[in-house]
């Protein structure tokens, strides 16, 4: 089922120059799902003006320089829609070949973390920090382990072997993935886990494997998370978090803070917001980590419950076009690969959102296109690629 | 396009994908409705909350209003004082914490580093004072005594001292004008201390932590009229503290100023015959005790009959207030109020009591006329008055024969009173008491508003005591374990009275009410209350709650609210009767027990009215009195240990008068140097800049006394006129 080669798609008409393939009435430019691309690019933008009003002042942070932040975030935006063009080019399914080497690098780097070589920032030992640059491989790991369960699992059902995939295979897909989660798990970073398990389980309910494993699953996690709980796997700092979720009036100026502040931030937006760069709590810095993990409260506060709303709907309708190129893809890795990406999207926007309102526990979590972050932002554009790859790949319908 | 056929799905994973889809979107609606919560529903709450979060008070404190005297002279005003003070907001910034700033400004104002450092730290419960207790925004001073030299040399080089300023401040000052003191009815300022900071938190008049409060005091009954509203400038600040911009304000508005009817003038000139009179008295030999007078305490009170307005008041010892300006020394502290201090805060006008002495017998004459006796009937006056073996002489054993009520006012006859009290104690039950007796000496002291407050608008005004039954009883009940355990009988003084009244205590004796009869024993009066009942028989009967304050004017002048007299009642005499005693106080003053301290009086212009007292106090010296009112004025005057009443306090009360009306010694009056020949009815003028309309007034100066040569008169009594 492989390709033939980087540059063709396979298998659908002669082989013609790229000008002309990108203009033609089959082209991959018409075929690219625009809305997907552009809601995506909206909230990445919507993103850079947050990050510029939660760092302009900031100064230990970005020194003299107000822009240092979102001219960082903004090159990150420009490689991100790079990486998506490049895996566009190279296709998914050329992807499917490079799985295995793919995922070896994905592991051996969060193994790095655990290295020397490894950082905490901001409590979480998750970063590899090397000639300058710091990189969170667990964002990278998200991506291996739905293209390595994805291959797995549909290899015998698209090679029309099998209906669906069967024991063997779910376990070996499980044991995939669980190999850079136990990983992550040690670091311990905790928010990625729990982003990854419901990969996993988005990645099982499209693979159509048995419900037994899908309901074992939910299961196993909440095993899984007493047994965290219990073995002490958890930093003092995690459990505080939790703690303070449970009963937010506690210690407000220590753990509770965090929500607290980020609460009023949010509330005091009203339904239009400040403005931006006039929110009294960005502007007083009194949210911490705004431009990264916190960043919706500035959408909170200064673009009011119009701009965040409006952000809640631009990814609703990313996740809703990923829905449709999951049910309208014809090969199951597709469909797989596009369900673990929603699933991880939805989940990690919903976690992240969720914390700064009040109804998740924190975790270190960015927000999809719109945090600060180059791992992350890297990541997600990935994703879009993948999508794209996959809506463009799927046959015309004539 | 369908979603079946050509993907070769089996409706199983078909299904899983619309189950993701809805789970997805329930998320999403789960995170609307929870910011639509948040942001709509409670935006406004949480609005409040970011604001609380985010803004600091500054606060520039109102100026204090002034307390002016009844022509608008400021007897408390502010100065402006060069204070400089430092914004720890600005010094946190600096990278040492602004060490080298306060250092560079310690030598500038020649103190040492570590005083500076010490007045801006903050207080907490492991930092002992000096420390700032107020809020770290304000700027915190550093000193109020700052010379423009200094000043001027941080101002100029501001670059250098970054976060530091010099400025003018007003600061309280009790000026004296005219050498007026009036320490203890001006009161004095100290800082707002936490718990009424906490009390206050919710009323209309809350307290800043950079407050001022009146202890005593005018500064304290007017404390919220002076006070004003200070002003808040709202600074938005960031996390750490730092200012990032600034929020809407409220100016400061300046206090009220409090008119009183003290004449600066008239305070001095009481002020200083009350110190005279007292330095002389202990010139004094006293013949009882063998020694000279101690004259240890006075008072006197000049009262307008009319209003009841206290046109002086002084009370001696005395102190400058200025003392607590600025917050007060401990050294000063133990000087005012250690027990070798004699207590110079106390009002002895208002808080000193004792026993009257005569000048109580106009309260007696009452009684006996409503209990029945006619003013002009005949009462024998011998020298002494008997009962059961016991003696009750007549002052120095003189007799006068026969004569009316009036005359035993006049020559202040004892035993007149003595007998009329004991036949109304033996017609109440004697020492088996009726049970509705008519106690008609002691009903007609509470009538005359003594043993409770005359409510002058001064704080801790203290009730003095009429001595009857119930009082007799409370205080037996609360002594007699004391009394029971040192009393013995036949043993010394002490012990036997001890004795007797730890078993009779609780009785009316026959020996109290003759006692009491004459304004001696345990009967204690306050000045003020015996200035309230001279100026009420003075103006008809009417007993008014004596004022100081006399009318509020805002700073800008516009708003006037007069401080309206207010009576408490009226004395218990008929028109008929207060034109007897009236009378009889006259000719106290013209022949009487004070007739030889009004020699050339002008009786048929100004008629005077007086009556002297002489308490005797157990253990001490006695006690002057002597209470005298004209048409529109009342002066009660009182020396503790000082002697009599015409002796020590009558040339001093005299000399006061002689100041008002303008009077020479031989009672020659001149208008023009009468310093008020009628009370001050127009109040003063304030401008819209807040500046006062008020007379210039020279420090008092007694004149020279003239040898007394054709004045022997005054020199003393006729032989056969008491002198008490």
């Amino acid at each position: 089922m492989a390709g033939t080669g980087g540059f063709s798609v396979s298998g659908y008409g002669p082989e013609r120059s790229t000008m002309s393939r990108l203009f033609a009435r089959d082209s991959i430019l018409r075929r690219l799902d625009w809305v997907i691309l552009l809601c995506a690019l909206a909230l990445s933008v919507i993103g850079s003006a947050l990050v510029y009003s939660a760092t302009r002042n900031r100064t230990e942070l970005v020194g003299d320089d107000p822009y240092a932040f979102v001219i960082k975030h903004v090159i990150n935006v420009g490689i991100g829609l790079g990486l998506m063009a490049g895996t566009i080019w190279l296709g998914h399914r050329t992807l499917r070949t490079a799985v295995p080497i793919l995922y070896g690098i994905s592991v051996f780097l969060v193994l790095l973390v655990l290295t020397p070589l490894g950082a905490t920032i901001n409590g979480a030992h998750a970063w590899l920090v090397i000639a300058g640059f710091s990189l969170q491989p667990s964002e990278f790991v998200k991506i291996t382990i739905i293209l390595g369960m994805a291959m797995l699992l549909a290899a015998r059902v698209d090679a029309g072997d099998r209906e669906h995939p069967d024991h063997r295979t779910v376990v070996q897909a499980l044991g995939l993935a669980a190999v850079p989660i136990m990983i992550v798990l040690l670091m311990p970073d905790l928010g990625s886990v729990m982003v990854m398990v419901m990969i996993i389980l988005g990645v099982l309910l499209a693979s159509g494997a048995s419900n037994r494993w899908v309901f074992g699953l939910l299961g196993a996690g909440a095993l899984g998370g007493v047994a965290i709980w219990q073995l002490g796997v958890l930093d003092d700092y995690q459990i505080a978090r939790f703690a303070a979720f449970a009963n937010p009036a506690l210690d407000p100026a220590g753990v509770g803070y965090n929500t607290n502040q980020a609460r009023i931030a949010i509330g005091s937006g009203g339904l239009t917001g400040t403005g931006l760069t006039k929110g009294s709590q960005t502007t007083g810095q009194f949210v911490p980590e705004q431009q990264t993990d916190f960043v919706f409260t500035v959408a909170g506060e200064e673009l009011g419950f119009v701009g965040a709303g409006a952000i809640l709907l631009l990814l609703g309708v990313v996740l809703w076009r990923a829905c449709r190129i999951a049910r309208e893809t014809t090969e199951l890795y597709g469909t797989i690969v596009a369900a673990g990406i929603i699933a991880w999207f939805a989940f990690q926007a919903f976690e992240n959102i969720g914390m700064t309102l009040g109804i998740m526990p924190v975790a270190g979590l960015p927000l999809p296109f719109v945090s600060y972050g180059g791992s992350s932002m890297f990541a997600v554009w990935v994703a879009v690629g993948l999508l794209q790859s996959i809506k463009v790949e799927r046959p015309l319908s004539a | 396009m369908t979603n079946i056929p050509e993907t070769g799905r089996t409706p199983r994973v078909q299904v899983r994908l619309v189950i993701i889809q809805i789970l997805v979107v329930s998320l999403l609606l789960t995170l609307g409705g929870r910011l639509w919560y948040l942001q709509v529903r409670n935006g406004s709450e949480y609005a409040e909350e970011a604001s609380g979060n985010h803004v600091q008070q500054v606060v520039q404190p109102a100026v204090r209003g002034s307390i002016l005297d009844a022509r608008g002279v400021p007897i408390a005003d502010n100065q402006t004082r060069l204070v400089v003070s430092a914004s720890r907001t600005d010094l946190m910034k600096m990278k040492d914490d602004g060490k080298s700033v306060l250092d560079k400004l310690a030598g500038v104002l020649a103190m040492s580093p570590k005083d500076v450092a010490d007045k801006v730290r903050l207080c907490d419960s492991k930092t002992p004072q000096p420390c700032w207790n107020g809020s770290p925004y304000q700027p915190i001073p550093i000193t109020d005594e700052a010379t423009p030299k200094q000043a001027l040399q941080i101002r100029e080089r501001s670059e250098d001292f970054p976060g530091i300023t010099a400025e003018p401040t007003a600061v309280r000052r009790y000026g004296a004008p005219g050498k007026s003191n009036t320490a203890q009815v001006l009161g004095y300022l100290s800082p707002v201390t936490d718990e009424e900071i906490n009390k206050a938190k919710d009323s209309d008049s809350p307290y800043l932590r950079s407050d001022q409060v009146g202890r005593s005091g005018l500064e304290r009954t007017y404390d919220k009229q002076l006070r004003g509203k200070a002003g808040v400038t709202r600074y938005e600040v960031d996390n750490l503290g730092r200012v990032i911009g600034k929020a809407e304000s409220d100016r400061a508005q300046p206090g009220s100023n409090v008119v009183t009817s003290i004449d600066a003038r008239v305070q001095a000139v009481s002020e200083y015959w009350l110190n005279d009179a007292m330095k002389k008295a202990r010139d004094e030999f006293d013949k009882n005790t063998g020694e000279n007078y101690k004259a240890d305490a006075g008072a006197v009170v000049v009262m307008e009959n009319k209003t009841g307005r206290i046109v002086s008041m002084a009370s001696n010892p005395t102190y400058d207030p200025n003392a607590w300006v600025g917050g007060i020394s401990g050294k000063d502290y133990a000087r005012l109020t250690g027990k070798k201090s004699n207590y110079p805060l106390l009002n002895r006008a208002i808080q000193g009591q004792a026993a009257p002495g005569s000048i109580f017998k106009v309260i007696p004459t009452a009684a006996a006329v409503n209990a029945g006796y006619e003013f002009n009937g005949r009462y024998p006056c011998p020298s002494s008055y008997s009962i059961g073996g016991q003696v009750f002489k007549n002052f120095e054993s003189q007799g006068h024969g026969s004569i009316t009520l009036g005359q035993a006012l006049e020559v202040s006859c004892d035993t007149v009173f003595y007998k009329l009290s004991h036949d109304q104690w033996a017609k109440d039950g004697g020492n088996k008491p009726k049970k509705n007796a008519h106690d008609w000496f002691y009903k007609t002291a509470h009538q005359f508003g003594l043993g409770k407050e005359t409510g002058i608008d001064l704080p801790n005004e203290v009730t003095g005591r009429v001595p009857d039954r119930k009082w007799k009883k409370d205080y037996w009940a609360a002594n007699k374990d004391a009394w029971c355990k040192q009393g013995k009988k036949g043993g010394e003084y002490a012990e036997r009275i001890a004795y007797e009244n730890c078993l009779e205590g609780m009785k009316m004796r026959a020996g109290d009410s003759v006692n009491y009869s004459i304004g001696q024993g345990d009967t204690l009066v306050t000045p003020i209350q015996m200035a309230t009942i001279y100026s009420a028989i003075a103006n008809g009967g009417t007993m008014y709650d004596p004022t100081v304050g006399k009318a509020i004017i805002s700073a800008d002048g516009k708003r006037v609210e007069e401080i309206a007299p207010k009576s408490h009642g009226k004395l218990p005499m008929d028109a008929a009767l207060r034109k007897d005693i009236d009378g009889a106080l006259a000719d106290v003053a013209t022949k009487g027990t004070a007739a030889w301290r009004f020699g050339g009086w002008p009786q048929d212009k100004i008629p005077m009215h007086a009556k002297t007292g002489t308490a005797e106090v157990y253990g001490k010296q006695t006690t002057s009195w002597f209470a005298t009112y004209t048409k529109d004025y009342s002066i009660v005057m009182t020396i503790s240990q000082g002697g009599t009443g015409s002796g020590a306090s009558g040339p001093a009360v005299r000399k006061i008068y002689d100041a008002i009306y303008g009077l020479d010694d031989s009672g020659k009056q001149d208008l023009k140097k009468a310093l008020l020949p009628e009370p001050q009815k127009s109040l003063p003028k304030i401008q819209p800049d807040g500046s006062i309309d008020a007379p210039r007034i020279k420090p008092f100066k007694p004149a020279k006394p003239k040898a007394p040569t054709e004045q022997t008169e005054l020199a003393g009594p006729p032989a056969n006129v008491r002198r008490d």
